[in-house]
């Protein structure tokens, strides 16, 4: 009597535990991305896979990754969290976490194994650069130029101080309306050897001095503050050349056919990735963690790269990296990471900018506006 | 803008005039009675204030919508620009401790300064509220965001140290039972009750949440006598475990900073006072005292030195004393090229100068823009008023169908038509005009900006200029006109005038909303074409420093009031009209 009491009460636990743990899992989620083809590519590398397993859910994106730590601030003081899982930088998502507005997470936990068997946090090796940032992609900030506006007798444009000298290369050229990178280049060009830049730029003297390099352009500049702008300048002929994230490159020149060619010398290396918010109720979090295990699994990732020429964080993708999925042309090559590319390449600084980000800013906007 | 019952305007039996005369009357021969017998004044407000409640509540619900969404919101963002309450509410006991330093020389702060921060600084770093303070002064000194962060990593390393000797020695030093028995009051003892309080409120301000919950825990004023660091820091411990992590606090072994001050304790003064203590963990506390060489010695500063050298930088100690109060001016200094020295506010170095520079293009540049769109407005205005209503409509849409189209849209338009291989150049070119290598630079510069925007704002002025001129009955030019004026006297004279409240109001309205424009100088304007609300964009969205962001706010919206005033004083607002 007294067992079968027993066993009945045990049975209707696991039953409604089992009932529960379905439906512990928010049936929607909101998706914070970057808009245009770079959500495209999680759109069809990650949310249609999962859909197909999980029918019931809904997926909403949101295309404000731009303002995305300002707005996950605001949400954070008015108490009502809307997103679920946003896609930023990684210096965003340093500094979400330095804020307590991103959260931190083990990466044997919540991060599938390698598909080589290697450990989620082997796999993913030095890509997590914040407690709270679940890589996805390497992307790389590079030039791109005309080749049809490269001056007679000239040979196309292939170092970085190329675009410091007017007399070989004349034409405007687009840079970004921030001192990240620019500041790098100038002085690399400037002669500063290259692991001695961040100890130069440091100094006052060392940011005067990438400035007046800066100087010397400056009249033939046009500057960029959004990443779709490049790409137009040089479709419409307006500048010579032009430094953006080399996935919109990719798609002026192989999806776009322009007269267009990558200049990977000096290119910059920087990761983007998800962060969870903070504070999510229970079953929104947990319905979270279910997608972020698979959307950033070894297969996942390597399945972005068919969209979009951004390399996957995961060591164990990069040998399932194919071809693109439209056009049917090898990938490898226009990833930032091939060998060929990354001969010179930088790795963003996020420390260095995280202090001196406000500080070269006043100067650098200072100096623009003269 | 007057009151509508204004004696000026209204004569007559109005209510407010009957209140004024019963006060005129009873000046005279006492007070004037109504009908009933109640005074007239006192019968005649109650009517009054019935019909002004009536009023009141006809307007309430928009009234209540505008403060709860528009004005509540605004000022709180605006008070951002004055508020610093981060600092004290994180390292109260650093700040206290600074006040007795001088900070002009060049003299390191006490030890007791050190002391205090180390602790704060761990509070706040199991918190995870030390980089937000980081990052909040990195915006006055560069690199103390970092300094933050790689200190708050590593000052667990002593305590560690301190609790592998104590444990050494015995078992019981990594047990939260031991430790518990210790600390607490006990059932018989007195309570540092005082303590226990600010140590709560303390974490409370720290966290921004109101931890009333029971800790079931309360130190011992005999321990907090004896081991007086020691006990401030479990008793931290133990209102963080039981309220913020919910953790037993018994059950727990306290955090690294607790073994950090009982080092400390004992190294300076506590040896002694163990002595004559029998109560729990006496053996304990005696035998570490034995050993007493063995345990590492506890020197804050050099603590902190190791931790990031910085804290020997006697400017970044400067930064932190600087911006200790809880209501600070730096964000406005900032916002106008200045800063907080050691001898009162002094300028800015000359290459961080910006904002004066962009208010002041912003003006420059609202006001180019309010002046072309009178000058192209006035004959546009002008024809559509005095050509049949048919007409007059059917133009009517050229002027209003690019106001409906998207701003987006239009602005990027402008880019098409002025870039330099854009449609003028390639025409200008195509004339021969413009040799083909040396094409006009008419955008991402002031020309574009100022081209780009009095056209998008060109509805704003035509519009009110319209309705106005509507007025005018056109019989005045030609009566002017026959009694032998020139056309240009004739318009002059007697139209221009009559125009004016229409060119007043299409100024306000075009200036007002030129000055606090944002994405059409964002995207055509490059370097020099930018206003100072791109600026207020970045900070809002990029470098996070909402103080400043909100100063400048503050600022521009403080001069578009004293320019409405300043115009108000000259033209007279009354004299504006919409239609």
């Amino acid at each position: 009597m007294k067992f079968t009491k027993m066993l009945l009460a045990t049975t209707a636990l696991t039953a409604t535990a089992g009932v529960a743990s379905a439906q512990d899992m928010a049936d929607e989620m909101t998706l914070v991305s970057w808009g245009g083809a770079y959500q495209n590519s999680q759109q069809k590398a990650y949310v249609e896979p999962y859909l197909e397993n999980h029918p019931e859910v809904s997926v909403t994106w949101d295309e404000s990754s731009n303002e995305a730590v300002a707005k996950l601030r605001a949400m954070n003081e008015a108490g009502n969290i809307t997103w679920d899982l946003v896609d930023v930088v990684a210096s965003d998502a340093i500094r979400l976490c330095d804020e307590g507005l991103a959260m931190e997470y083990d990466p044997e936990d919540l991060l599938a194994e390698g598909d080589d068997g290697s450990s989620a946090e082997d796999d993913f090796g030095d890509m997590i650069v914040s407690d709270c940032f679940i890589p996805q992609i390497a992307y790389s900030t590079t030039f791109g130029y005309r080749t049809d506006m490269v001056p007679d007798g000239a040979d196309a444009p292939d170092d970085i101080c190329d675009v410091f000298d007017l007399e070989t290369y004349p034409g405007k050229r687009a840079l970004e309306k921030r001192p990240i990178n620019n500041m790098e280049w100038a002085l690399l060009c400037d002669g500063v050897a290259k692991d001695e830049i961040y100890d130069v730029l440091a100094t006052p003297e060392g940011q005067q001095q990438a400035l007046d390099k800066l100087d010397t352009i400056k009249d033939d500049v046009i500057w960029w503050s959004a990443g779709a702008d490049t790409p137009q300048l040089l479709a419409d002929g307006e500048v010579f050349m032009g430094s953006t994230y080399n996935g919109r490159l990719f798609s002026v020149i192989e999806e776009q056919d322009q007269p267009v060619a990558m200049m990977w010398d000096a290119q910059v290396f920087d990761l983007d990735g998800w962060i969870i918010p903070t504070g999510l109720p229970e079953d929104r979090l947990a319905r979270v963690k279910d997608f972020v295990k698979f959307a950033t699994d070894t297969q996942r990732l390597a399945d972005q790269a068919k969209y979009i020429s951004y390399g996957p964080a995961r060591k164990s993708s990069a040998p399932l990296v194919g071809e693109h999925a439209e056009l049917g042309i090898d990938m490898k090559p226009h990833m930032p990471t091939n060998p060929e590319n990354a001969t010179n390449t930088f790795v963003y600084n996020y420390e260095f900018w995280a202090d001196y980000r406000d500080d070269i800013d006043a100067k650098f906007q200072s100096w623009l506006a003269q | 803008m007057t009151d509508a019952t204004d004696p000026d305007k209204f004569t007559g039996a109005t209510p407010d005039n009957a209140l004024r005369n019963s006060d005129r009357a009873e000046e005279q021969a006492g007070p004037v009675l109504a009908a009933d017998g109640t005074p007239l004044k006192r019968s005649l407000s109650r009517a009054l204030r019935r019909q002004k409640l009536r009023a009141l509540g006809l307007i309430a619900p928009l009234l209540i919508f505008v403060l709860v969404t528009f004005i509540a919101p605004i000022a709180d963002m605006l008070f951002r620009s004055v508020e610093n309450q981060i600092v004290s509410n994180t390292i109260p006991n650093t700040v206290q401790a600074l006040t007795e330093w001088e900070g002009t020389g060049d003299d390191l702060p006490p030890q007791s300064a050190y002391e205090a921060m180390y602790f704060d600084l761990f509070l706040a770093a199991e918190a995870k509220q030390h980089t937000r303070l980081g990052s909040r002064l990195n915006y006055e000194q560069a690199g103390i965001s970092s300094l933050f962060r790689t200190t708050g990593r590593s000052l667990d390393d002593i305590g560690d140290d301190v609790q592998d000797v104590l444990e050494d020695m015995d078992e019981s030093w990594g047990e939260g039972p031991f430790w518990y028995d210790m600390m607490w009051v006990g059932n018989s003892g007195e309570a540092a009750r005082d303590l226990f309080d600010t140590k709560r409120s303390q974490l409370a301000r720290m966290t921004g949440e109101s931890l009333s919950g029971d800790v079931n825990f309360m130190p011992s004023a005999q321990m907090a006598e004896m081991l007086p660091l020691t006990t401030q820091a479990y008793t931290s411990w133990a209102i963080f475990a039981a309220l913020v992590d919910g953790d037993t606090v018994k059950e727990e072994e306290p955090w690294e900073a607790v073994f950090t001050a009982l080092a400390y304790d004992l190294q300076n003064g506590g040896a002694e006072r163990v002595a004559a203590y029998d109560g729990a963990g006496a053996a304990q506390l005696q035998q570490a005292v034995e050993n007493l060489d063995q345990i590492p010695q506890i020197d804050f500063q050099a603590i902190m030195a190791e931790a990031d050298e910085d804290w020997n930088n006697v400017a970044n100690w400067r930064t932190i004393k600087l911006y200790s109060p809880d209501y600070t001016p730096g964000y406005f200094l900032n916002a106008v090229d200045m800063q907080d020295g050691l001898d009162g506010f002094e300028a800015r170095p000359e290459n961080q100068q910006i904002y004066m520079m962009l208010f002041k293009r912003t003006l420059f540049m609202s006001l180019m823009i309010t002046g072309s769109c009178i000058l192209l407005g006035y004959p546009v205005a002008w024809i559509l008023a005095n050509l049949p209503m048919r007409t007059a409509n059917i133009l009517m849409i050229l002027v209003l169908l690019p106001f409906w189209t998207s701003l987006l849209v239009r602005t990027s338009a402008w880019k098409v038509m002025l870039q330099q291989q854009g449609v003028i150049n390639d025409v200008l070119v195509w004339l021969g005009l413009v040799a083909d290598n040396d094409r006009l630079i008419m955008i991402n510069n002031q020309f574009g900006t100022i081209v780009a925007m009095t056209h998008i704002l060109l509805p704003f002025m035509i519009l009110p200029l319209y309705s106005v001129m509507q007025t005018i009955p056109p019989s005045y030019l030609r009566a002017a006109k026959s009694l032998g004026a020139t056309n240009w006297t004739a318009f002059w004279r007697v139209y221009f005038p009559q125009s004016v409240p229409g060119i007043g109001a299409g100024s306000i309205l075009v200036f007002i909303l030129a000055i606090g424009y944002y994405i059409t100088p964002e995207i055509v304007g490059g370097t020099t074409g930018t206003f100072i609300s791109n600026r207020i964009a970045y900070h809002i969205s990029s470098s996070l420093n909402w103080g400043l962001a909100a100063a400048l706010g503050s600022i521009l919206l403080a001069v578009v009031l004293i320019l409405y005033w300043a115009y108000d004083k000259i033209v007279g607002i009354d004299n504006v009209k919409l239609g």
